[in-house]
């Protein structure tokens, strides 16, 4: 192959797209949600770190849609199909949502890793996008890196090395 | 939350950082019996993912201890370690060796933690009773948490309250550290107050937003 491969990375509360030898990757994943989607024959693959369940719930007047999990997928959606992704071929791979501090308050603010989880899985089954694999809760953080090329997320963790879903 | 600060303003924030760390640089040193200098703090504006580059990047692995500021003017409170550093406090306090996470398991040792929390939390009190003196406002910390892990994942699970309605932060760094060239112990402390709170903090030291 002759193009130089790179790694784009992702900010929180950020998202963008690759295609093929390029990987993209997000760091520091707690109770954010990375959202994986990808089309297998474009060889095309987008990320969203996904901060926040939902944006109706946003006391601010110029939010940041990429922070969100309902706004931060339908724009990754309408990006994947602007570079030639077919949304009946698109598939999810998801991480992240777990919990880094054991309040004990029971304040729903602090679920939110788990109500982040949901959300996604809501947004995408709105979208009818299957999600094929998942590494989601505990409450460890995650960096995750998607190839295209091979459709395969690598995560790591602190304790638990690296793996691949 | 206007993100322009006056002079005076801007001086009052760093005098809340210098009382709050000096006295948790106090306490460090009275536990230590060893001599904690303090850097002038600074005061800055900054998303998120600015704040995480500056403290060395969101892989970067850290041990924070974390509590919610609750009462007149709420906010976050940080104190947060590289993890090299934190690891030279445990053995300063224990006079051994131990390694916070375990070469083999990978699991983090007891012992280890629950020194950490114990100085996350007398140096977080610390930082905040002497703000409250200060300030003459009521700051009550919720239970402090520790977390040991990368440093995005840390910080901004500590900041959800507060990404609902900002999404920039004006933090208060202080940085504290001990004189040796090897081994030191350095330490940092975030003071983000919620946006309402900045007019509460200037009234209460006799600023208010129209000097």
């Amino acid at each position: 192959m002759s193009k130089y491969q790179q790694i784009i990375k992702v900010g929180i509360a950020d998202l963008n797209i690759v295609k093929a030898p390029d990987k993209i990757r997000t760091s520091g994943l707690g109770s954010c949600v990375g959202v994986v989607i990808y089309d297998e024959k474009m060889k095309l693959g987008g990320l969203a770190h996904i901060m926040l369940p939902d944006s109706q719930q946003a006391k601010l007047v110029n939010k940041n849609n990429y922070k969100y999990a309902d706004t931060a997928i339908k724009i990754l959606v309408e990006k994947m199909v602007l570079q030639g992704a077919m949304p009946y071929r698109l598939r999810a791979k998801i991480a992240g949502g777990a919990q880094m501090f054991k309040f004990n308050n029971g304040n729903d603010m602090m679920r939110i890793g788990p109500r982040n989880i949901e959300a996604v899985k809501q947004t995408l089954a709105k979208y009818r996008i299957p999600i094929i694999a998942a590494d989601v809760g505990g409450s460890s953080g995650r960096t995750i890196e998607f190839d295209p090329e091979t459709k395969q997320l690598k995560i790591r963790t602190v304790n638990k090395g690296e793996t691949f879903i | 939350m206007d993100t322009f600060l006056t002079s005076i303003q801007e001086d009052i924030l760093r005098e809340i950082g210098n009382i709050g760390a000096g006295n948790a640089a106090t306490s460090l040193s009275q536990l230590l019996r060893k001599k904690i200098d303090m850097e002038v703090p600074s005061i800055r504006i900054v998303a998120l993912n600015e704040l995480i580059e500056q403290i060395g990047g969101p892989e970067q692995i850290i041990a924070a201890t974390v509590f919610r500021v609750e009462g007149d003017a709420p906010g976050t409170v940080y104190f947060i370690m590289a993890l090299k550093e934190a690891e030279n406090l445990v053995h300063e306090i224990l006079q051994d060796d131990i390694a916070i996470f375990d070469p083999e398991t990978m699991r983090q040792n007891e012992m280890a933690i629950s020194v950490l929390k114990e100085i996350g939390n007398i140096l977080t009190g610390a930082y905040l009773s002497a703000l409250s003196d200060f300030t003459r406002l009521d700051m009550r910390p919720s239970i402090p948490y520790l977390g040991i892990d990368m440093a995005g994942a840390v910080i901004v699970d500590g900041l959800l309250e507060l990404s609902h309605v900002i999404d920039y932060a004006l933090i208060i760094d202080t940085k504290i550290s001990s004189h040796e060239p090897t081994n030191g112990i350095k330490g940092q402390f975030f003071f983000i107050p919620d946006a309402d709170s900045f007019n509460k903090l200037f009234t209460s030291l006799g600023i208010n937003e129209y000097e």
